[in-house]
């Protein structure tokens, strides 16, 4: 999966939780909770949506590295298995 | 002595005689002791720095805060508002509007514009402090429909047009504040609860409600002057200013405010760093901590830990074994709700947890398990172990005395001067109450009260939407969450597209905390014979048992 698609990947998770969320003019440095209106609920239904999409296991501990789009591409790029395993979601 | 006699001996009172004031006896009083170099607030920002707030620090804050509000023509009686998250400022002005003879009410930062605008119109906003962010993104836009809004205070660096900058404000006010008079039955705080039917309810309460707050965190947590207290709800609720900001503030105690969001790692971290010595969560909070295992919570030291208590929603049994393992102790669980303003039952601090219960009710408490009659009455239900309403006899001094501008609402809380809590609870031969369930619709979800009406009717505000039901569907981690059946108006396809249209539109009014988690499209709700949808046979189909009576009723029937 390239960065490209791990990122739509991710959008579309944050979108599956809070469709309302402005995606467009998401600063990838800056955590989503500053910038769009998700509460810690929204963000634990949002990484088990990323979980599922992409067929990883999040462990908690981890949880606060995915509060922003930038965190969530260190990580998963980190943690997913090799390109061509990835179940589709 | 009386109990409340008792607890308010322990509060100085306005200096002179000049009356009682939440604010005084939770700051001043501890300068004008010589204690106004201890710790009142410590902030913990979201990239963990630490901010400290001395009682000194915090009395002359709060009384420029008093002065900008007289600058801004503030009058006492006035009602002042904050929308914001865990912030300094949020804190410094509850306590500077008290001080001026203000109202004061906390709106939970996650809200919507509607739930802000129903709420800032029946409480006749007239000042709102919040941050330039939040201004911006759900103020600004309501500003017009709130005729009665005079004044919107900003924190931070840029001020946005039409308000005034806090910190320039604060730094022009004078750092002298004399408290006028207050009568212990002046107005200090309206909370907000929902309702089953209807707008929420602004419960008022007074300041004579400090003497409640003052002795049940004495007997409950047994606080201790030196202790370093944490409560972590949030100031939008009830809970997080009765004993985040008067309960610990009253004992001259450090509490602890954390502005980040949940996280478990940090919530550990903070108590092991800041030497935590009671901690009061809610269940969701504890469940999340659960949810992160009990190994995590064994790799740092909680041993400052003396007592851990529990509010919000019934806190079921495993979790309480759970708590024994990670800490070592027991969670103390505590019952109360807005109209009560302080915990009411509870197991205290020198009482053993007995698992499924709460506890006994709280000195000072007449309470009793009761039947409403057909006749308007109340019947007692005596004999231990029988399901019955949890009734309070009125006259604790933290009672809520009115909801504001709805009297007929106030007098339907009760029958006689029994308080009619609206929580159906069982009572055993040793006075200990368990929960049952709620006697209405209200849903609890994460610890928080949400009316259905209030969800439905924002729903129904979509283009879309011809009717919708709103119900708590049970959930392992926050106990209920909002789950919503909608019916369609003709010409629109029940698609993915369009539920997810609905829920972000449900989402933009209601904010997170209120807007519901699920949204199921159907053909048609169940009603009664004069069309109301009843919400108790959509929640009897979610949970697939069988109603009595209710056979004869349209079923939903999903899309």
């Amino acid at each position: 999966m390239n960065e490209e698609e791990l990122r739509s990947e991710v959008l579309k998770a944050l979108k599956q939780v809070a469709p309302e969320a402005d995606t467009v003019t998401l600063v990838s440095e800056q955590t989503f909770r500053d910038q769009l209106g998700i509460d810690s609920i929204d963000y634990l239904n949002f990484i088990v949506g990323l979980e599922e999409r992409l067929g990883l296991r999040i462990a908690e501990i981890d949880y606060p590295r995915l509060s922003s789009l930038a965190g969530c591409l260190g990580y998963l790029r980190q943690h997913l298995p090799a390109a061509g395993t990835v179940p589709d979601p | 002595m009386d109990v409340w006699q008792e607890a308010r001996r322990h509060l100085d009172g306005l200096p002179g005689g000049q009356g009682l004031n939440i604010a005084y006896e939770a700051v001043d009083r501890h300068v004008a002791r010589g204690d106004g170099e201890r710790v009142a607030f410590r902030f913990i920002k979201a990239d963990t720095g630490v901010h400290d707030l001395t009682y000194s620090e915090l009395a002359r804050q709060s009384n420029r805060f008093a002065n900008v509000l007289r600058t801004l023509g503030v009058a006492p009686g006035d009602a002042v508002f904050s929308f914001a998250g865990r912030i300094p400022a949020l804190y410094i002005a509850a306590l500077g509007s008290l001080k001026a003879g203000a109202l004061f009410s906390s709106l939970f930062a996650n809200f919507g514009e509607e739930p802000l605008r129903t709420r800032l119109t029946k409480g006749c906003g007239r000042v709102l402090v919040t941050t330039a962010p939040l201004y911006a993104r759900r103020i600004a836009a309501l500003r017009s429909s709130l005729p009665q809004l005079t004044q919107v205070v900003t924190v931070g660096s840029t001020v946005p047009e039409e308000t005034v900058g806090f910190d320039g404000a604060m730094a022009a006010a004078e750092d002298a504040f004399t408290i006028p008079p207050t009568d212990p039955e002046d107005p200090a705080f309206v909370h907000f609860t929902s309702g089953t039917t209807g707008t929420p309810k602004g419960a008022l309460h007074v300041h004579a409600a400090a003497a409640a707050h003052y002795a049940t965190a004495a007997s409950l947590f047994d606080l201790q002057p030196d202790d370093i207290y944490w409560c972590t709800a949030d100031p939008g609720w009830v809970t997080g200013i009765s004993y985040g900001l008067v309960a610990p503030l009253l004992h001259g105690v450090t509490a602890i405010i954390d502005e980040g969001e949940f996280d478990p790692a940090r919530w550990y971290r903070i108590i092991q760093e800041q030497r935590v010595n009671v901690l009061y969560t809610a269940p969701t909070a504890l469940r999340m901590l659960m949810k992160a295992g009990a190994r995590l919570a064994r790799s740092f030291d909680l041993s400052s830990l003396r007592l851990i208590a529990s509010v919000g929603e019934a806190l079921n049994p495993e979790v309480v074994r759970w708590g024994r393992q990670a800490f070592g102790r027991d969670i103390h669980d505590t019952w109360w709700q807005t109209e009560t303003g302080a915990i009411v039952i509870g197991t205290a601090a020198s009482q053993t947890v007995v698992l499924g219960t709460i506890g006994c009710a709280v000195p000072g408490i007449e309470s009793a398990i009761a039947r409403r009659q057909p006749d308007g009455t109340l019947a007692f239900v005596a004999e231990p172990d029988q399901v019955g309403e949890l009734v309070l006899k009125a006259g604790w001094p933290s009672m809520f005395r009115g909801y504001l501008g709805e009297p007929h609402r106030y007098a339907k809380s009760f029958i006689d001067d029994w308080y009619l809590t609206g929580d159906l609870m069982c009572r055993d031969s040793e006075g200990r109450f368990s929960f049952v369930s709620r006697g209405d619709e209200l849903i609890k979800s994460a610890g928080h009260l949400i009316g259905p009406f209030e969800v439905e009717s924002a729903l129904l505000e979509h283009p879309a939407v011809a009717e919708a039901g709103a119900i708590g569907k049970p959930d392992p981690l926050i106990g209920e969450i909002v789950k919503v059946y909608v019916t369609l108006k003709d010409g629109f396809a029940a698609d993915e597209a369009l539920r997810a249209d609905v829920l972000g539109f449900a989402r933009r009014r209601l904010g997170p905390a209120l807007a519901p988690r699920e949204i199921v499209f159907c053909r048609s709700l169940p009603k009664t014979g004069s069309g109301k949808i009843v919400r108790r046979l959509l929640l009897a189909r979610e949970l697939g048992v069988p109603v009595a009576g209710l056979a004869d009723l349209e079923a939903p029937e999903q899309q």
